[in-house]
């Protein structure tokens, strides 16, 4: 089907035939070339996590040998891990932060980026760039006074420190949603307004409905950002390990509980899958959201 | 200062009342809007960036009141600590190289996945899928990817008679290892240049290709220029990429180095032989493990003024794209 559209869009007026018919084997030949590319490339990005899977399923023994292929399959190796470590506790503190940080996210940033979007108000442009340069600054840029100020409230070894922010001010949600909302056209705003809507009603039954995916995709990112942070939950949780996070918790894994590769792989394969679940169920949003943070030229 | 220009241009006073109410109705909006933001702003980034400043100006151990010491942080930064050095190095390493890798890998991905004529959405999610794993997971996998005895990788080397290396466990190896991981998980990147890369009008392609030029031409002359913005994007979004990097290499000092110990224990930090002791490792193990707050203070001063210039290009080219976006 590919070959025949393409011989129908293609031949060029002038083109002889002798000339034609080698261009033909240059494309089939650049064709194969790159779709073999292409399928070594899916492959080779793949290997990692199936190397991960292999492991995790082999005896002790053999996943400290050089060989790849388990010759038996161990899959309650998945289970087992669970007595090893508290991991259950330890996705409940990431479940915890997750949600509730991409809960208060949302409540924050969906207002902001509704005034910074389709409100007009003097500072917004210097509000806005403000917004992205917190966005982009490096985390330990402010770490030294934050934690200065959580530890005078009594709030260091705990996740509050890396919660309660995201209920007033995320960077990276304001940018997001204020990203998706200049693409929904004011005149549905406009409508609602004229038909007596105030500012909150037309943001809460006009533009929140329109811009579902754009919350969506935002919502997926702020909770695969905190499911996957590393430094927040080890500068405040580092030494209430009641409070860690699987993140933290898989760091440490090996050494802490003196366990074998294939118990660590297992963890780390249970670590990892929450997340591509997400991602199968929602890929078309990811892609538009990542398309969405790079600069459009 | 909006009341004196209304008070200046008004003809009559009942308009000018009525003017002003519809203003402050509109301002109150707005703060509606914007309270939590704006508060938000102030105290968890607008004042610990100012309060940084000041205690990079004392000696602070969260116990005792900060006390005053002028530069002396600053000058103990450029001369007597040893290892400060070193993490600089590593850091400014991982901003080259990463960076130039990054770039030149995701492009390349980026353009052979838009070659495609079948099959763009599979690969596409397999490049992309191991950008999400938590990179702490990543780095797990990887240490045992690349473990010098039993990992696949190092087997598969053996098997065309090459001798892998110690890769995490050598303190040549660690950063070159780093940088794998690092592009291993660079698809953000990759699609955001695939986007760029499929928005290059094809007409122009096919004017090229009558005019003769070969695909590096064709690359030169028609892609480059018009995915150039995107490009600055990757180059720019890599450095802070890398002025930041932590997570990977405290994870992959502690597994490598395999010991029963909690990550993070500094005693592990930068293993092998402080390869992999980055910059803002240091600056937490500085001001969160010693308590050397102060010191830490001073670093994160220095790594703002030095990120601060890079997020600045970001910043003005978002904003042209804006003002074009605006004048279209």
């Amino acid at each position: 089907m590919i070959t025949l559209s393409d011989t129908a869009r293609k031949p060029p007026v002038s083109v002889p035939p002798r000339v034609q018919f080698k261009r033909n084997w240059d494309k089939r030949l650049s064709y194969i070339a790159t779709h073999a590319v292409g399928i070594a490339l899916g492959v080779i990005f793949m290997l990692p996590l199936l190397f991960v899977f292999l492991t995790a399923v082999m005896a002790s023994d053999q996943a400290m040998t050089a060989s790849l292929w388990p010759t038996e399959w161990h899959f309650e190796n998945f289970v087992k891990v669970f007595q090893k470590a508290p991991l259950l506790e330890y996705f409940g503190n990431s479940l915890l932060y997750s949600a509730l940080a991409t809960a208060g996210a949302l409540l924050s940033a969906i207002p902001a980026a509704y005034a910074l979007a389709k409100l007009r108000w003097r500072g917004q442009n210097l509000f806005f760039m403000l917004t992205v340069a917190a966005m982009l600054l490096p985390p330990q840029v402010t770490v030294v006074p934050l934690y200065d100020l959580w530890v005078r409230m009594g709030l260091t070894g705990t996740l509050v420190p890396l919660i309660v922010p995201y209920f007033f001010f995320d960077a990276f949600s304001i940018f997001l949603l204020r990203q998706f909302f200049l693409t929904i056209p004011k005149d549905y705003l406009e409508a609602a307004k004229i038909d007596g809507c105030n500012e909150f009603q037309a943001m809460y039954r006009v533009l929140i409905p329109m811009a579902k995916p754009g919350i969506a995709a935002t919502a997926m990112f702020c909770f695969l950002f905190t499911w996957n942070d590393y430094f927040g939950p080890l500068l405040y949780t580092g030494e209430n390990q009641d409070h860690w996070p699987l993140s933290l918790a898989i760091a440490s894994f090996r050494g802490m509980h003196h366990v074998e590769w294939n118990m660590t792989m297992a963890a780390t394969a249970l670590i990892m899958a929450p997340v591509i679940v997400l991602f199968i169920f929602a890929q078309k949003s990811f892609v538009k959201g990542i398309t969405f943070t790079g600069v459009k030229g | 200062m909006t009341s004196t220009l209304a008070e200046k241009a008004s003809p009559s006073a009942p308009a000018t009342a009525r003017a002003g109410a519809r203003r402050a109705k509109r301002r109150r909006t707005v703060l509606f809007f914007m309270a939590p933001a704006f508060l938000g702003f102030l105290i968890f980034f607008g004042y610990p960036l100012i309060a940084t400043v000041y205690y990079s100006f004392t000696r602070y151990d969260l116990i005792n009141p900060p006390q005053f010491i002028g530069f002396d942080n600053y000058v103990r930064m450029f001369t007597t600590e040893p290892l400060v050095g070193t993490a600089a190095y590593n850091t400014l390493w991982l901003v080259v190289i990463l960076t130039v890798c990054r770039v030149t890998f995701s492009l390349g991905i980026a353009s052979v996945i838009s070659r495609l004529k079948s099959g763009v959405g599979l690969v596409r999610t397999l490049c992309y899928l191991p950008t999400l794993a938590p990179p702490a997971a990543a780095t797990l996998a990887f240490v045992f990817v690349f473990n010098p005895e039993f990992g696949p990788v190092n087997r598969f080397l053996r098997l065309v008679g090459i001798d892998g290396g110690l890769w995490f466990n050598s303190p040549e190896m660690s950063k070159p290892a780093l940088t794998l991981l690092a592009l291993w998980g660079s698809g953000e990147l990759m699609i955001i240049i695939l986007a760029a890369l499929l928005d290059v009008p094809t007409e122009q392609y096919e004017a090229a290709e009558l005019d003769g030029a070969g695909l590096i031409r064709r690359f030169w002359h028609v892609t480059l220029p018009s995915i150039s913005p995107v490009l600055l994007f990757g180059v720019v979004n890599s450095i802070i990429y890398a002025l930041q990097f932590f997570t990977q290499a405290i994870v992959a000092a502690s597994a490598s180095a395999g010991t029963a110990d909690v990550a993070g224990n500094s005693k592990l930090i930068g293993a092998p032989q402080n390869s992999t002791l980055t910059y803002p490792i240091w600056l937490y193990v500085q001001g969160f493990r010693y308590f050397n707050m102060g010191y830490a203070a001073a670093m994160a001063v220095l790594l703002f003024i030095v990120s601060s210039g890079f997020t600045w290009i970001l910043v003005r080219q978002l904003r042209k794209s804006q003002h074009q976006e605006e004048g279209a």
